[in-house]
């Protein structure tokens, strides 16, 4: 049933994505070529989207919780650091050299059209690369921190 | 290359994309974020985080060709960038989102949708960042 329902939303997902145009990068670049051939349908895009969303949202939120699972997963970081100021970023310079971004991509895999499995492979290659640097990283902080805490003790 | 204005598809497309994320919010619970879905699926936490990625992503794959059942073809792709401007674009891309913890879908739409604060940034962030490469790209270098 979850993934009947997974597989539901995918199909409309992916039907959204394939009438917006935002699989097609020369519409998405020329969103953001306001000094040149600008083309605004990405607005109505985003504004159609963000707007259903938010009262849909307004209603799932009445309930206690998902039809089909316990709760609702929903991030529970609320500040600004420098991980997200700068990925933000490095998204931004990616997307307008490639005029893809992951939720136009990933759609149009199925279509088999080599542009946009060369993206795909190197979208997948970033985010694998990242995920295992990210996590070398935080457990060399952790068991940094277990050494310290460690000679602390021996200290003590 | 001057692309057609599309006012009433770019609408009912987000419309839908709208729809997906409510439903999988009322459904499963979840963000309707690709890529945290494509990163769980790619590297799950635990196994039950993952067949329902899967799933969605199959879903998101068979879109295009429901889109072809009712329209008679595929979605247009048209690519400006080089080969080389793909590759790097989606490495970058990939590095960024999962440094920043969405992309357009996550942050964009469902983030902005919550009023999250993070999400306002980094949608601010990405869209500024987009517009001055495409500006350098464009009207600078002249790719």
């Amino acid at each position: 049933m979850k993934l009947l329902a997974a597989y539901s939303v995918g199909v409309i997902f992916g039907l959204g994505i394939s009438l917006s145009g935002m699989a097609n990068p020369a519409k998405v670049i020329n969103f953001f070529d306001i000094a040149g051939a600008w083309d605004p349908s990405l607005a109505f895009v985003m504004g159609g989207a963000v707007l259903i969303t938010f009262l849909g949202y307004r209603w799932v939120f009445t309930r206690a919780r998902p039809v089909l699972e316990a709760t609702f997963q929903l991030p529970g970081k609320s500040h600004v650091d420098r991980l997200l100021a700068s990925g933000a970023v490095i998204f931004g310079i990616g997307w307008g050299l490639a005029g893809f971004c992951p939720g136009g991509a990933l759609p149009v895999v199925g279509t088999g059209q080599p542009d946009v499995l060369m993206f795909a492979t190197a979208l997948i290659a970033g985010i694998v690369l990242t995920r295992l640097v990210m996590s070398a990283v935080s457990s060399n902080a952790g068991s940094l921190k277990t050494d310290k805490f460690k000679q602390e003790t021996k200290e003590s | 290359m001057v692309t057609e204005f599309t006012p009433f598809a770019s609408l009912l497309g987000g419309l839908l994309i709208g729809l997906s994320a409510v439903l999988l919010m009322f459904l499963l619970g979840r963000i309707m974020g690709a890529t945290g879905i494509v990163s769980g699926a790619l590297m799950p936490d635990t196994m039950s985080d993952w067949a329902w990625r899967v799933a969605l992503l199959l879903g998101m794959f068979s879109g295009p060709w429901l889109f072809r059942a009712v329209s008679g073809e595929l979605p247009e792709i048209s690519v400006p960038s080089s080969p080389m401007m793909l590759l790097l674009g989606g490495l970058l891309v990939g590095v960024g989102v999962t440094l920043g913890s969405g992309c357009t879908s996550g942050h964009g739409v469902c983030g902005l949708a919550r009023g999250s604060f993070r999400s306002f940034a980094a949608v601010a962030l990405f869209m500024t960042s987009t517009v001055i490469t495409v500006f350098v790209t464009r009207h600078v270098l002249g790719v």
